[in-house]
């Protein structure tokens, strides 16, 4: 194997174990996306009855949207692994080490997309037992993970590339903050794009958390418009590409100031 | 090791320059000197005299303004890769995973050196053994103790079999027994691995107690370098200090000192009169003469060899306490430190 991956593979694997060492972390993560579908899903179960609403089951319509809400959630937080690591010394230890930058931020990625798929699938068995219908079967599962993954992986290399540049945990947590809701309420993760102010139909077409939302959504449904999914799917790996070469760049820019 | 024989260099650094914040501090000022390979070198000095810079050009962490220089025979700029592969760093901070245990810390360094698994834990078997970690492999490093924590700092900096080994400030913040344990530690690295060991050190005796070659670094250049004992020989005599009892007397003690035979060197700070002499013991009677005549009540007198901190002063023109206290950014462990090594 190369040498890149055999150190990607091993931070990966430091990483799962800090996480699988924090049984309170964990039980909130597994927890988070169960309590906002049952919350959304009682907030939002009569919307489907405003005329023009597409499904008339809301836990069908909600259970992408959760999904990639997940995945936006737990990505945008990623850089604070990189600020410990730096603060504790650790960040210097593997730079002065012939370890490439590459599996340094890929060993973020890894584990973050690794966490983001175990709780896509409980999101999808909650969803199930309240009663979603899952009508794209498996195909449309696995387009669900893989765009959830490709957003994590965006934001996660943002959130990556912003703690590289601040050093400090508060900007990141501020910055996070700032992008993550108006994200998701920009989109048609919650709400029908067709019910939406005609302002947001069009920022929601911009918007990487719509794109997955959509390519989800379509895909799960009885008849998937693959054009379509395909198109957003494209557009979240070209969106994915950017932020990881952005989040290299400021890796770099960061190695050149220590 | 297999390029470094004894008669060849390990580090060679050749008037490196380094400023930061844009040239407004200067930390480096052309620092020059040769580490022969499986050696141990010293660089001493005072907190700001640049030491700490010395070190990260040499192990690739920042680039040098101007100047050059190699390590392990590969060039630090040009090929830091190279230079990556042939070192161990120790930092002055912690560099260890709170939340891993001392086993997956140094297997995961090793690791990322590429070293084969079962290579790989026989090594880190020895480290832990060696450095008396064996007992708390499984446990999670935050719950190590400073002394213990410090010696997986090390143990991480050896994993993967350097040629040459970057130590700054090993032994700062330790209590004395555990400071006497990495002593023990660092002279066994070189005499039986065949290292070759850089470390940096505000401690006096430290680099008197460990090192073959010490160059003494102020205001970012070497101001002298060779062994202990030959920094120590070019002192004539051994050191004389004075204490007065009082200290409002410059003019009449100026006349009493030149009366005094075989003193010289004199320096006076206040109520502190520090001279070389060439009989310490056959002076000390003629000395106090001089001062009772001159009516100067005389607090204490002290011969001593000749120390490190003598050639310090000699070389950097001030006493080694009075570097440190100026070059500013002291913490209170530092400051605490230069305090002990100065008495």
């Amino acid at each position: 194997m190369s040498p890149v991956l055999v150190q990607a593979g091993n931070l990966t694997l430091r990483e799962i174990r800090a996480l699988v060492r924090q049984p309170f972390y964990i039980a909130v993560t597994l927890v988070q996306p169960m309590i906002w579908m049952l919350l959304f899903g009682q907030l939002f179960r009569r919307v489907v009855e405003i005329p023009g609403f597409a499904t008339d089951s809301y836990i069908t319509f909600m259970t992408p949207g959760i999904i990639v809400m997940t995945a936006l959630f737990g990505s945008a937080w990623s850089g604070m692994g990189l600020i410990t690591d730096m603060d504790r010394g650790v960040m210097n230890r593997f730079l002065v080490s012939p370890t490439r930058r590459a599996a340094i931020l890929t060993g973020k990625l890894a584990h973050l997309a690794a966490s983001l798929v175990i709780q896509a699938l409980i999101v999808i068995a909650v969803g199930f037992a309240l009663g979603a219908e899952y009508a794209g079967g498996v195909a449309g599962v696995l387009v669900t993970i893989a765009v959830a993954v490709l957003l994590a992986v965006g934001f996660g290399s943002f959130s990556n590339a912003v703690a590289l540049l601040v050093r400090k945990p508060e900007s990141l947590i501020g910055i996070a903050q700032f992008l993550v809701l108006p994200m998701s309420f920009l989109s048609s993760t919650l709400m029908a794009r067709e019910l939406a102010p005609g302002w947001i139909q069009t920022a929601a077409r911009f918007n990487p958390v719509d794109w997955a939302v959509s390519a989800s959504r379509s895909a799960m449904s009885a008849s998937p418009d693959w054009n379509a999914v395909l198109l957003h799917t494209g557009f979240l790996v070209a969106f994915a590409a950017a932020l990881v070469l952005l989040s290299v760049q400021a890796f770099r820019a960061y190695h050149r100031s220590v | 090791m297999s390029d470094l024989r004894p008669d060849r260099l390990a580090i060679q650094a050749r008037d490196v320059k380094k400023t930061y914040l844009k040239g407004r501090v200067q930390a480096l000022n052309g620092i020059s000197f040769e580490v022969a390979a499986g050696s141990i070198f010293a660089l001493l000095g005072p907190n700001g005299a640049g030491k700490s810079t010395t070190v990260k050009v040499l192990t690739t962490q920042t680039r040098p303004d101007s100047g050059s220089a190699t390590v392990a025979g590969a060039d630090v700029v040009r090929q830091p890769d190279k230079v990556r592969r042939a070192i161990g760093y120790v930092s002055q901070k912690p560099q260890f995973d709170p939340e891993a245990t001392g086993y997956e810390n140094l297997y995961l360094q090793g690791r990322l050196y590429g070293m084969p698994r079962h290579e790989l834990a026989v090594r880190v078997r020895q480290l832990l053994e060696r450095f008396d970690l064996a007992h708390a492999a499984s446990r999670a490093a935050r719950s190590y103790s400073g002394g213990m924590q410090r010696k997986l700092d090390v143990a991480l900096g050896l994993v993967h079999r350097p040629q040459v080994l970057f130590l700054d400030e090993p032994t700062t913040g330790l209590d004395p027994h555990a400071r006497a344990d990495m002593w023990q530690e660092i002279s066994r690295l070189a005499r039986e691995d065949g290292l070759t060991v850089l470390l940096t050190t505000h401690y006096l005796n430290e680099a008197d107690q460990l090192a073959d070659q010490v160059a003494i670094v102020d205001r970012g250049v070497v101001v002298v370098q060779g062994t202990p004992d030959e920094l120590k020989q070019e002192l004539r005599g051994d050191a004389i200090h004075i204490e007065l009892a009082q200290s409002d007397a410059d003019e009449r003690l100026k006349l009493t000192l030149d009366k005094v035979e075989g003193l010289h060197e004199v320096s006076v700070d206040r109520a502190s009169v520090r001279a070389r002499v060439d009989h310490g013991a056959r002076a000390v009677p003629s000395v106090l003469a001089a001062f009772e005549t001159a009516g100067l009540p005389v607090a204490s007198v002290t011969i001593s060899r000749p120390s490190l901190d003598d050639v310090y002063l000699r070389y950097a023109g001030r006493p080694f306490e009075e570097a440190s206290s100026t070059n500013g950014g002291l913490h209170t462990s530092d400051t605490h430190a230069v305090k002990e090594v100065a008495r």
